[in-house]
């Protein structure tokens, strides 16, 4: 009977070695990523969410495996899925999609050092060996948005609406600003930051008020831009975005999209994990590299 | 300075208060019958979902507020249910209705739209004769809006004669105020706060179809971003009247138009400042006004007979 039992429990502690070695070793690339707003916010984080299924659709879902969380803007709710995910040890990127997790990330990856974490929008991997960072030059984009608006506007004002004054949507303020001006220093560029990265009510209304001072043209950054481009498209004027394509509703009033292009940092931050690094280097898109590409809308197809 | 005081703010802050008086003046029948819903902003992201789908399937303006409507009635039953017959903690179950709707409206948006789209919403009905009054520029304030606004702020004085004059607001104050009392007068206590709390759900889903089918014409997962919370602080606010109501919530829309045109033109003030006025100012309002109010007696208990 002893003998039995012990035979049943080799065999079993095979299976369970066999299958532990099957999963380690296999070829799939799993990730798993927590995102503040939804994943068709025509924004941030449905640019994060594109480039992985783009990545998935290119590899194939039996080689890239991915989980996505949205809709997490509280900082806490992240911090529990990140945990979770890092504990369990099945993903070989966790990525933090969102400025507002950098202190989560610095304060889990140190009690992770074997599972690669990733995080933006930043530069700073805290000077550890398994974190990448990476962000966009928005104001690469917004430059040229800037100046094309300047260019175009008849009435020589032009809005923005922006969210908080953080981040890539700051660098894509500043960029359009200063793109505006070097295309035209008499074009006024009036800036309002709503202080919020959610509220559509008062974003629209911030485009209604542009419109109301004279503006013609429009822009904006951020998921809350939604009535901000209703309004353009009902106003007769015209609209300039970035993050994410916003082509289908701006339709005639969008003019041009920077859109962030996530794929070419996770083919890079992939490249590397395969490579046996897990961190320690920040990515920045930019229009040189490709990962930042202007997008033309539907103003004047 | 005229440059900030201009017209268009004004109008700009009647835009802004009409989701607040819906839902504000729906949650104050509520509350004068003795019932607290803190579920209206999850009642206004159902009603603003479901307009707004029933408009970009049908592009039926009516079919879109009625939908809206029906949808915050059949919530407001739920609320009622909760808190009239099973006798639940009221801020408690409030929330739970709240978290029920935004998570359901998020869903049904992912699976039903997919993406952010916008629809041929209601637009601006210029009143004749009234809308080209120039002088203090009086008509682009008060006569160039779209129809939810002016429905809303009819049913101000609509709501006050309700609640003031007619034996229906009577029976509501009193149940409000003295239930038992109102019990041994004949009064159904009961039937009275399911009108009540099923009327506010009504107005919540109205006010949720302002924005996404009269405002914004579009449609975004937590839409109203706390908007229905900030009602049922109006509520407080107007002293649970509706004219206070009005008060408080242009007030709030006018700081908040008026920072929006601060920055919009280029004063040069911390955008931080700005945004934290319109609370501020209204906190402050609140502790000046909160000495002359009718809280209902009752409000938050729930009744049992005998008691």
């Amino acid at each position: 009977m002893l003998k039995k039992m012990q035979f049943v429990f080799l065999i079993v502690a095979v299976l369970l070695m066999a299958v532990t070695v099957t999963q380690a070793q296999d070829d799939v690339f799993r990730v798993a990523a927590v995102a503040p707003s939804a994943t068709n916010d025509l924004a941030f984080s449905q640019s994060m969410y594109d480039a992985l299924m783009l990545i998935q659709g290119e590899m194939g879902a039996d080689k890239f495996e991915f989980v996505f969380q949205d809709g997490t803007f509280v900082v806490d709710d992240a911090a529990v899925a990140l945990r979770e995910w890092a504990t369990s040890g099945e993903y070989d990127l966790i990525i933090a999609h969102g400025s507002q997790y950098g202190t989560i990330i610095e304060e889990l990856a140190p009690e992770f050092p074997d599972v690669s974490f990733a995080w933006g929008t930043d530069v700073n991997t805290f000077g550890l060996d398994n974190v990448f960072a990476y962000t966009a030059a928005a104001g690469e984009g917004g430059f040229v948005n800037g100046a094309l608006a300047a260019l175009m506007t008849k009435t020589g004002k032009i809005g923005v609406v922006g969210p908080i004054e953080v981040g890539d949507a700051k660098l894509y303020v500043d960029g359009f600003v200063a793109g505006a001006a070097a295309a035209n220093p008499d074009v006024e560029v009036f800036v309002t930051y709503i202080q919020s990265f959610s509220d559509v009510p008062l974003a629209t209304e911030a485009a209604n008020t542009h419109i109301a001072n004279g503006a013609d043209i429009l822009t904006g950054s951020a998921q809350m831009v939604v009535g901000a481009i209703a309004v353009a498209q009902e106003q007769g004027a015209l609209w300039f975005g970035t993050q994410a394509s916003q082509a289908e509703l701006s339709a005639g009033a969008g003019v041009m999209f920077q859109v962030y292009r996530w794929d070419v940092v996770l083919r890079d931050i992939m490249a590397s994990i395969a490579e046996g690094k897990l961190g320690g280097e920040a990515y920045t898109l930019t229009l040189a590299n490709g990962g930042l590409v202007m997008e033309q809308g539907g103003y004047g197809k | 300075m005229n440059e900030i005081f201009t017209a268009s703010v004004f109008a700009s802050a009647i835009r802004l208060a009409t989701p607040y008086i819906f839902a504000g003046l729906g949650e104050t029948f509520s509350q004068r019958s003795g019932v607290l819903n803190l579920g209206v902003d999850g009642i206004m992201l159902m009603g603003a979902f479901t307009g707004f789908y029933a408009v970009y399937i049908t592009e039926n303006l009516l079919i879109g507020v009625l939908v809206a409507m029906l949808t915050g009635l059949v919530m407001g039953l739920a609320v009622a249910f909760i808190s009239v017959t099973l006798k639940a903690e009221q801020g408690i179950s409030g929330i739970g209705v709240y978290l029920f709707g935004l998570g359901l409206s998020e869903l049904l948006f992912q699976k039903l739209i997919g993406t952010p789209k916008s629809i041929v919403g209601f637009t601006a009905i210029s009143i004749p004769g009234l809308s080209d009054i120039q002088f203090l520029g009086i008509g682009e304030i008060f006569f160039r809006h779209n129809l939810l606004v002016y429905v809303a702020f009819a049913l101000v004085p609509i709501s006050a004669y309700v609640l003031n004059r007619t034996p229906l607001g009577l029976m509501i104050r009193a149940v409000g105020q003295n239930p038992q009392a109102a019990d041994a007068m004949g009064i159904n206590v009961a039937r009275v706060r399911y009108f009540t709390v099923t009327l506010g759900g009504v107005m919540s889903g109205l006010a949720g179809a302002s924005l996404s089918i009269a405002l914004l014409k579009v449609f975004q997962q937590n839409l109203t971003s706390g908007m229905g919370f900030i009602a049922v602080a109006l509520v407080y606010f107007g002293g649970w009247r509706p004219f206070g109501i009005l008060a408080g919530a242009m007030l709030f829309s006018f700081v908040n138009a008026l920072q929006l045109q601060i920055s919009g033109i280029g004063v040069d003030i911390p955008a931080e400042f700005a945004v934290m006025a319109p609370y501020v100012i209204t906190i402050i309002t609140l502790i000046f006004a909160s000495k002359r109010t009718e809280k209902p007696t009752a409000l938050t208990k729930p009744f049992e007979r005998g008691e």
